[in-house]
This record gives C-alpha cells, sequence and structure tokens, in this order.
C-alpha cells in the first residue's frame, strides 16, 4: 500500500501529533506523515473542516480513522482553512499512498507565520520517531 | 497455546512472524500479528482466494470420559447428543441467566470425547466453570498447550489444504472434521472458521505449526493465498456477523439477545440456563443484537451510543468499514421493534449523529459451501 521508503522530505515542517506542513508564501499545506499512514493502515474515511474555518496551532482540526483506528489531526499551525482537498472523500487511499503529495488534508493561510519556527525538521522528527519507537 | 515469556504470550508462530515482517499488538494479552500488509488486501484475500491465519491463542478443553456427553449437554445449550463422532458444532456455555459464560466449538471426537474450543481471554474463567460442574464420570483437561491452530480460509482453500494432507477433503462438509496428518504433522482439520467463508482450521502440535505454516504458504503461493492478521479476522466476521465475545456478547446477554435462538435447544433436557431461557422467549427479551448500515460517512465503533426517536435506545456492540460492501456497518442491541430492518436510529460518533438503517444480517451471504452461515 505505502511506498515503503520511510522517508520525511527535507523541505517539510512536522509536529510531535505526526502532521507535516508544506509552506508556499503565507498559505500552508497540511497533511498525515509517512509514519502515520503506516501506523494507521488502510484509511477509509477522513474528516476535515470546510474553507473559512479557523483553526489553532495544537488542537484538533479533523479525524482521519483506519480499519483499525481513530484518529485526530491537530493543527501544525493557526489560520484559516483556505482549501480541503476533493480527492479524499472518495479516495481516502491516496493518504497511504501518496502522504506528501496527493494525500494531503487541508491548506491554511496562517495568522502567524512565526508558528513554523515551533516544528521540528526533517532531522529532529526522523530522531522523535526512532525515540517514540524505542 | 502458550508460552509465556515476559507479559505477553507468544504463540509457536511469533519468530516466524518477526521474521515476515507482520505488525504485533496485544490481544487479550497474547502478542499476536494485526496486519502483514493491509487490512483491506487481506481481507480480500479471504473473499476471492485465501487467507492464513495463526489462532493458537484460542483455547483447547477436553471432556473425555463416560459421562462426558451429560457435562457437556448440562453446559452447554445447543444439542451435543446430535453429534457423531467427527462432528463439531457452535454453541454457548450459559450461565444460570442465560448469557455467555462463552461462545465455543464443540468437537465430538469420540463416543466419550469431546473437545471445547474456547475464546482465549475466556480460558482459565471456561475451564474453572467446567471443572465446576465435572463429575468423576468425566475428566476435564486443559490441553491449549497442546494446540496450536491455524485457520486458512476463502474459496482456494481447499485446493491449497489438499496439497499438504492426505485427508479428504472435497466430501467433508460444514462443521466436519477428521484427524490425520498435515505435512508429517498428526492434526485435526475441520470445515469451520470465523469469516464466513468456505474454510478449515488446523489443530496441530505447537512444534509442528511453523513447519505447516510455511507449506501452506508455499502451497498457496500461486492461488493468491495470503498471511492474514486479527484485523481482517475482524471485518471478515462482523461482515459475516458472527459475534466477538466481549464486544457482543458477555455474560450480561442471553443467546436469544443475540439472536442465536437457534442454538438453543429446550427438548434435549435440562441445562444450566434452560429456565431463564424458556421464560426469556416466552416473554419476549427487551433487547436484541441488530445489524445497521451507516447512511452517511463515518464508522461506528465499539460504544458509541445509538439513538432513536430522540432518547438513547442501545450502544454499538462493534462497527467497522465493510470492505466487501465498502459500506459502515456495525451491530447493536435495540428494542425488538427497532431491531426490524428499515428502521431508522441515529448513531453519535463523537459529535455527530449519523443516520442508520437496521439492516438483515449476515451482511453479506457467501457461497453455501462449508459456508459459516449455516452453522448451528
Amino acid at each position: 500500500m505505502n511506498k515503503g521508503d520511510g522517508s520525511y522530505p527535507d523541505d517539510l515542517k512536522y509536529t510531535r501529533e505526526h502532521e507535516w506542513l508544506s509552506m508556499q508564501g503565507d498559505v500552508g499545506s497540511i497533511g498525515i506523515t509517512h509514519y502515520a499512514q503506516e501506523e494507521l493502515g488502510d484509511i477509509v474515511y477522513v474528516e476535515v473542516p470546510k474553507t473559512g474555518t479557523p483553526v489553532i496551532a495544537g488542537e484538533e482540526f479533523g479525524t482521519v480513522e483506519s480499519v483499525k483506528a481513530v484518529s485526530e489531526i491537530y493543527a501544525p499551525v493557526s489560520g484559516e482553512v483556505v482549501a480541503t482537498n476533493p480527492l479524499l472523500s472518495e479516495h481516502p487511499e491516496t493518504i497511504n499512498q501518496d502522504p506528501y503529495g496527493e494525500g494531503w488534508l487541508i491548506k491554511i493561510k496562517l495568522a502567524d507565520l512565526a508558528d513554523v519556527k515551533g516544528l521540528m525538521t526533517a532531522a529532529e522528527y526522523r530522531k522523535f520517531i526512532e525515540d517514540e519507537a524505542n | 497455546m502458550q508460552e509465556t515469556t515476559g507479559a505477553l504470550k507468544k504463540t509457536p508462530l511469533h519468530d516466524l512472524f518477526l521474521e515476515m515482517g507482520a505488525r504485533l499488538v496485544d490481544f487479550s494479552g497474547w502478542e499476536l500479528p494485526v496486519q502483514f500488509s493491509s487490512v483491506l488486501e487481506e481481507h480480500r484475500a479471504v473473499r476471492e482466494a485465501a487467507g492464513l491465519f495463526d489462532v493458537s491463542h484460542m483455547g483447547e478443553i477436553e471432556v473425555r470420559g463416560p459421562g462426558a456427553l451429560v457435562l457437556v449437554q448440562r453446559l452447554t445449550c445447543n444439542d451435543a447428543a446430535r453429534l457423531g463422532p467427527g462432528r463439531a458444532q457452535y454453541s454457548v456455555l450459559t450461565t444460570e441467566s442465560g448469557a455467555f459464560v462463552d461462545d465455543i466449538l464443540v468437537y465430538r471426537r469420540g463416543a466419550n470425547d469431546f473437545l471445547l474450543v474456547v475464546n482465549a481471554a475466556n480460558t482459565g474463567k471456561d475451564l474453572a466453570w467446567v471443572e465446576r460442574h465435572a463429575s468423576e464420570e468425566a475428566r476435564v483437561t486443559d490441553a491449549s498447550a497442546r494446540f496450536a491452530q491455524l485457520a486458512i480460509q476463502g474459496p482456494r482453500s481447499e485446493a491449497i489444504l489438499q496439497e499438504c494432507t492426505r485427508i479428504p477433503l472435497r466430501g467433508m462438509k460444514s462443521y466436519q472434521f477428521a484427524e490425520g496428518e498435515v505435512r508429517g504433522a498428526q492434526a485435526i482439520v475441520s470445515r469451520t472458521g470465523y469469516t464466513g467463508e468456505d474454510g478449515f482450521e488446523i489443530y496441530l502440535p505447537p512444534a509442528a505449526a511453523a513447519g505447516v505454516y510455511r507449506a501452506l504458504i508455499e502451497a498457496g503461493r500461486g492461488a493468491g493465498l495470503r498471511p492474514c492478521g486479527l484485523g481482517a479476522r475482524d471485518t471478515l466476521r462482523l461482515e459475516a456477523a458472527m459475534p466477538l465475545y466481549g464486544n457482543d456478547v458477555d455474560d450480561t446477554t442471553t443467546v436469544i439477545e443475540a439472536g442465536l435462538s437457534r442454538l438453543i435447544h429446550f427438548d434435549k433436557g435440562e441445562f444450566v440456563g434452560r429456565e431463564a431461557l424458556r421464560r426469556q422467549q416466552a416473554e419476549g427479551p427487551a433487547m436484541i443484537l441488530a445489524g445497521f448500515e451507516l447512511q452517511d460517512r463515518g464508522i461506528a465503533r465499539h460504544g458509541h451510543a445509538v439513538r432513536a426517536e430522540g432518547r438513547q435506545v442501545g450502544r454499538v456492540t462493534s462497527g467497522t468499514h465493510s470492505p466487501t460492501l465498502k459500506k459502515s456497518l456495525g451491530l447493536a442491541y435495540l428494542p425488538p421493534r427497532l431491531a426490524a430492518a428499515g428502521s431508522r436510529i441515529t448513531i453519535a460518533i463523537r459529535e455527530r449523529e449519523v443516520a442508520a438503517t437496521v439492516v438483515p444480517t449476515p451482511f453479506i451471504k457467501r457461497r453455501r459451501r462449508g459456508g459459516l452461515l449455516e452453522q448451528g
């Protein structure tokens, strides 16, 4: 199902709750990491807020469900939802197949660009999940 | 079968699973694979080809001696006297109130020789229960450590297993079993399972389990056989609406409430729970286990509240995304008037109220051949 490369792209930022953030100007795309999708297994349902909804850094904004488990998704940064991934309602498995690309969840217009500084780099995140596994 | 190392018990296949890269989880004290590749792929393999499960955690209790039949008859609600040697039945160890000590399989290996196959988490409790009722005429033994158990399930199971045994499988009917060799190991092979598909369960010495497991994987390679974990086992059994002890049935739910009245044989004579079940049959149960399908997106899970007519009427006992039907399904105890197909209910999934409709169970009907849907 997954590509199994276990990679964590260097140009992304990461959270302790296993979300990633990719910045383009003042808009950030958000998804869940390779590690998260692999832990969850086959994703069959995704719930995210509508465009226009405010989200707050560190707070839950949606859920991703696999056959086995429900997982809350937390906002890496504060802002307003400006887009949701239309592919996911019919094809939630896209998250398993391409977590950093076609499997993105929402895009947020950031309220404060300084939020990004509090997130982990790829190297830090890699170390974080290694520590978590042990 | 058990071998205790540290906190979690391991089956004889544990090392092999580590080697295969399976994801292992704690399942009622046992470290077992939840998935090998993907629950959805494993599920599909069982519906369309075949899947191989390690179910060595299941408990086995032997009841032997001239009083064996009397004891089994006294403790279970199904009629074990109808079993000839080489036949098995789905049954219930009933409490005085007609609830479940456990749901079990009863194998009759000889006139005075029964094997009860019980849920892993209940083995100790069941053993104590059976021993408590035993007489000098019936010897009760915990045989769990002497049996590993594999389940090969799916339409291609017969062809694959036949490559590994001389036991003739073609003529074996659902709920029949035979004893013989599987890849050189002495085994009990029964046409039973927990997936709603044709298939077999194989009881064998723990030392032989890994060899037979590998042999079956090898024999099934060209036929689409996949190693399967507990994740797929759960979605498969739920599509077939087969209850899971601790989720859908327990010692507070009766056999009638669970919708398993077909397993009750009042005419066989006295058994534990008979009076309570007779009374409930006459009066009608207050709740009955029913299947539902969500009308909107989401997944119902164990414990979610069920509402109808503006109030809470029950709780979800099991729920999942059905890989076969691509719908969200579940089971819940409901008042009988709401348990009829077509009834409208809602499920409280976290903060959302999701509309659902009561539907007939099993959710999927499979080919008759060996199907578990004709059990009883």
